[in-house]
């Protein structure tokens, strides 16, 4: 989901540069605040664990691999803010180290896999966690939470091709997030499994507060949600919502409307004359919401068959 | 496997452009990526100036050519995908070339500057940019530690492939989740361990 340079124009660039900026200050603010000097190099070592995991490839049907993206896994092992900082680290090296993922685009990354894959996943997780509690409820709520996270980061990544006019937002949202909600199940069910098995070796690192931050970090969370929900506004609701563009009723009602230039570059659908895109795009849509019901309802049953009965209340024992 | 993966040029050598000063080098790739992200698509003499460059930079920096196209390969597919979506679309036939042709001068040039320019010098350049200390903390560590946890993800695999013989596909996701899990078991570990290194060296 690194979105290359070339991809997004200036104003997506700017807008969402801005925006990341924003959270990830909010986030190194935090950490600063809250992690204790002893978990410093962690952050460090957390993101090359990330970077490293990356690569491990688990073998999908028909010979082709998939592997771990992990936004949700570092939230719920360090915390929103620490992972925040970690996968914006991340997305740093990759950018400069590796070529992957665009400079200009790298403030879109973040947003998508930072702000909306791990600060809104981890929202995710820590409401389900709340209704289920014990460990089967960890590894359920980490499961949803991996899928919704990359789900949504994709609808994200769409709204901002769309938005830059690179793809129409029909095409852009049908693919983007019909390709996701496959790859999701699989980031779900990696992050459970190796959720499982840190348990199983080392409960003290996935116990509540042995992250960087305390338990309930609510405080944060509407923080970043309100950001989050400020990136979607911009990015989506206009294509997913009838109503008129918002910065094209804004500038209606300013009155500028005719002073705008020249479209330069031809929109590349006027109109979008695809027989069937705008149906599609709803369909997709439809198809996401049922795919949330029965993502929600596998990951249950996945906690069911993966931990065992009375493991949940039982004080998790040291091997 | 770890060259496949990581793709790097290791063995670097002494070239006009690695001499450069690292904040040139990142300042003219700024300038030539943003130049391109926001030129118009029929620009292009534009992008033949550009790839004249970038071709001037390539000579200039004796990377091998073979290389250079296998990163490019490597990094392409999502605008492969997307350029074939857009093909796809009746009316986008012009401005997908504009996209790939913009993605691909940025991406070259983010290669050849990545591969002339050793890391710790753009770190600097980031910290005199007014980066976050805390930010450069967490990349500068992870950029050392990177190559550790990879090599130690392989040597796993490689004693999780030698010892575990089963084509069920169920097992072998267990196995691989016991490998990330305990990767990362041991990057706490090994940051203990950094922790006390660093305390003991007078780090504050």
């Amino acid at each position: 989901m690194h979105i290359p340079d070339g991809f997004i124009d200036g104003k997506t660039a700017a807008t969402t540069a801005l925006l990341s900026a924003v959270g990830v200050g909010l986030a190194l603010r935090q950490v600063r605040r809250r992690l204790p000097p002893r978990r410093v190099p962690l952050l460090g070592l957390a993101a090359a664990f990330l970077f490293a995991a990356q690569m491990v490839n688990f073998p999908v049907a028909g010979g082709t691999s998939g592997h771990l993206v992990g936004g949700v896994l570092a939230a719920a092992l360090l915390g929103p803010s620490a992972a925040i900082v970690v996968l914006t680290a991340v997305l740093i090296v990759q950018c400069f180290l590796f070529a992957d993922g665009g400079v200009l685009a790298l403030g879109a990354n973040i947003f998508n896999m930072a702000i909306i894959g791990a600060a809104g996943g981890y929202a995710i997780y820590r409401a389900m966690c709340t209704v289920l509690p014990g460990r089967r409820g960890q590894v359920a709520a980490v499961a949803f939470a991996g899928w919704c996270s990359t789900v949504l980061a994709s609808i994200c990544c769409a709204g901002q091709l769309a938005w830059s006019g690179t793809v129409a937002w029909p095409v852009a949202f049908t693919a983007m997030t019909s390709v996701h909600m496959a790859i999701g199940v699989g980031e779900g069910l990696i992050s459970a499994l190796v959720l499982l098995a840190i348990q199983r070796v080392r409960p003290d690192l996935t116990s509540e507060g042995s992250g960087a931050e305390p338990a309930r970090p609510w405080g944060e969370l509407v923080r970043y949600g309100l950001l989050a929900a400020l990136g979607v506004a911009i990015f989506v609701a206009p294509f997913a919502c009838p109503w008129p563009d918002g910065l094209e009723s804004v500038a209606a009602k300013l009155g500028f409307e005719h002073k705008t230039a020249p479209r330069v570059v031809r929109a590349p659908a006027p109109g979008y004359q695809m027989p069937g895109v705008h149906w599609a795009a709803g369909a997709t849509a439809l198809a996401g919401a049922a795919g949330a019901v029965v993502a929600f309802g596998l990951s249950l049953l996945l906690a069911r068959s993966l931990v065992r009965e009375g493991e949940g209340a039982a004080p998790p024992t040291k091997l | 496997m770890i060259d496949d993966w990581i793709g790097h040029y290791h063995r670097r050598r002494e070239s006009p452009v690695s001499r450069l000063p690292a904040a040139l080098k990142l300042g003219v790739a700024l300038a030539m990526i943003v130049g391109t992200v926001l030129a118009p698509p029929w620009a292009v003499g534009w992008f033949i100036a550009m790839a004249v460059v970038l071709g001037v930079a390539v000579v200039l920096s004796r990377l091998p050519l073979l290389f250079l196209f296998k990163r490019l390969a490597w990094l392409s597919p999502f605008i492969l995908s997307v350029a074939l979506v857009n093909a796809w679309q009746p009316a986008a036939r012009g401005s997908w070339r504009a996209v790939a042709a913009k993605s691909t001068i940025c991406l070259l040039t983010i290669i050849v500057v990545s591969n002339t320019t050793p890391f710790s010098r753009i770190l600097r350049v980031l910290k005199a940019a007014r980066v976050p200390g805390l930010l450069i903390t967490t990349i500068a560590l992870m950029h050392r530690y990177l190559f550790v946890l990879v090599e130690e993800a392989e040597r796993m695999r490689r004693a999780r492939a030698s010892r575990t013989f089963t084509r069920q596909r169920c097992a072998r996701w267990q196995t691989l989740s016991t490998v990330v899990g305990q990767l990362f078991v041991r990057a706490s570990e090994r940051a203990e361990h950094i922790y006390d290194a660093m305390c003991a060296r007078g780090w504050k």
